[in-house]
């Protein structure tokens, strides 16, 4: 190092608040406590938003991302169609990110979560919890198997249904990469009459989300895949300065 | 027409929603035999060095009632404002610290605490020292972004005066809600106002 203090290489990509659902949003009707008024205040990348946690792979079981095997009885398994999910976390760049800690969670396929709050008629399944998580590889490759999950309906308006979705959380290098999204599934007729989903204002932003069935990675006679890609935000190259670990 | 940029755009988010805890804090919720323990809940260790303190809150919406089912994660420096990350390049950082936290608020109370240590002053881009502060990250239903504020202690008030960040704010009157209260030695209170007076400060970073 030659400096004595350390100016970043450069920060994260300003992220495209256009792009985003805003906070306020009324047609998802809680966000109308729940969002901001005020402007957010912009702040220049410092090390407190370029460094992140680190995960490694001795905090990961043997069926963590396994949601067929990491709840079930022995020699049972859930009911439900089973899937692949698999995908490589990117960044803008559209570099792979690896070691990317990835977490998911979702409803049993009739649509019920395994929470107390719960309130849906549907069937808990005494095989299926519904979380998971893996590590990306050395290409920011993951996978997970699961059964696909059922819509179902939620208070928000009087007959709101969910589309089938997983819920993911994702860990970048960084801090300002922090994300939770959500993955919708390839020709679900629930997909654009979800509030939730149109509180994304880009048609391409939504699709984004939306899995494509991937027959090519089909195991034929067990599990149809889905490939989900998600993207974090870029590092900004700066040429002239010392570039740091991970740009 | 010009060139193609080629950059690809980052996944939009979407909310948490009601169920976060399922996938990031199961055990908290009783979905037990997945994980050992849940991720982010121990910081330190006997080991970790520094000033051990607490950090206890809530998170209030718009009609001033307390959420109940938010998650919140902290992100901080060890006591010498040193990051256990691989973009830290300025020394290694405690190895008994995980700088990290993550917490499901009491469903009853929609009260969060963290055990964690205060963390040392941080240098800003240009090489000015920042007040000590803890990032903070929060998720939930209703909330469409995760939100990201910063919390700065009390009795840093010398740090906070020159603190870059701090001292540009215009609205004068809405830095304090970035300040925590000392409750007792080492206990630091720090309520999060989403919207309406006294909303706190929320960072574009």
């Amino acid at each position: 190092m030659t400096a004595n203090f350390p100016r970043p290489a450069g920060g994260y990509f300003a992220r495209d608040r256009q792009w985003h659902p805003p906070a306020y949003t009324p047609g998802y009707k809680t966000s109308v406590a729940r969002s901001p008024h005020r402007a957010l205040i912009s702040l220049d990348n410092t090390l407190s938003e370029m460094t992140g946690p680190v995960f490694g792979h001795n905090i990961l079981g043997e069926f963590d991302n396994d949601l067929l095997r990491n709840y079930a009885r022995p020699g049972e398994s859930p009911i439900g169609e089973r899937i692949i999910v698999h995908g490589r976390v990117l960044d803008e760049n559209g570099r792979p990110v690896p070691d990317a800690l990835v977490e998911f969670w979702q409803a049993n396929a009739s649509g019920r979560y395994r929470h107390k709050k719960e309130s849906y008629q549907a069937p808990l399944d005494p095989n299926f919890g519904g979380c998971g998580r893996t590590l990306t590889d050395a290409d920011g490759r993951y996978y997970l198997r699961t059964v696909k999950p059922g819509p179902y309906p939620w208070p928000n308006g009087p007959n709101d249904w969910r589309p089938a979705h997983i819920h993911f959380s994702i860990f970048g290098r960084a801090f300002a990469q922090r994300l939770i999204t959500q993955m919708y599934f390839e020709g679900d007729p629930l997909i654009p009459l979800c509030p939730i989903v149109r509180t994304i204002p880009s048609p391409d932003a939504v699709n984004q989300l939306v899995a494509a069935l991937d027959m090519s990675n089909t195991i034929p006679m067990d599990s149809r895949a889905y490939k989900f890609d998600i993207v974090l935000r870029g590092r900004r190259s700066t040429p002239f300065e010392n570039r740091m670990e991970g740009n | 027409m010009a060139q193609e940029l080629g950059f690809l755009k980052e996944s939009a988010s979407q909310t948490a929603g009601p169920y976060v805890h399922i996938g990031l804090t199961p055990n908290f919720l009783g979905i037990e035999g997945v994980y050992p323990q849940d991720l982010g809940i121990a910081m330190v260790n006997d080991k970790t060095k520094g000033e051990r303190i607490t950090i206890e809150g809530s998170i209030i919406d718009g009609t001033g009632t307390t959420l109940k089912d938010a998650l919140i994660e902290i992100w901080q420096a060890d006591a010498a404002g040193l990051y256990p990350s691989p973009n830290e390049t300025r020394g290694k950082a405690d190895p008994d610290f995980t700088g990290w936290g993550r917490n499901a608020p009491d469903m009853t109370t929609g009260e969060f605490s963290f055990e964690t240590i205060k963390p040392g002053p941080v240098p800003f881009f240009d090489g000015r020292p920042q007040a000590p502060h803890v990032t903070f990250w929060i998720v939930a239903r209703g909330i469409n972004i995760g939100l990201h504020t910063r919390l700065y202690f009390p009795d840093e008030e010398k740090a906070n005066e020159t603190d870059p960040i701090l001292s540009r704010i215009e609205h004068r009157n809405r830095v304090p809600t970035l300040i925590a209260k000392k409750s007792s030695k080492g206990k630091y209170r720090f309520d999060i106002r989403l919207q309406g007076e006294g909303e706190t400060i929320f960072f574009d970073i």
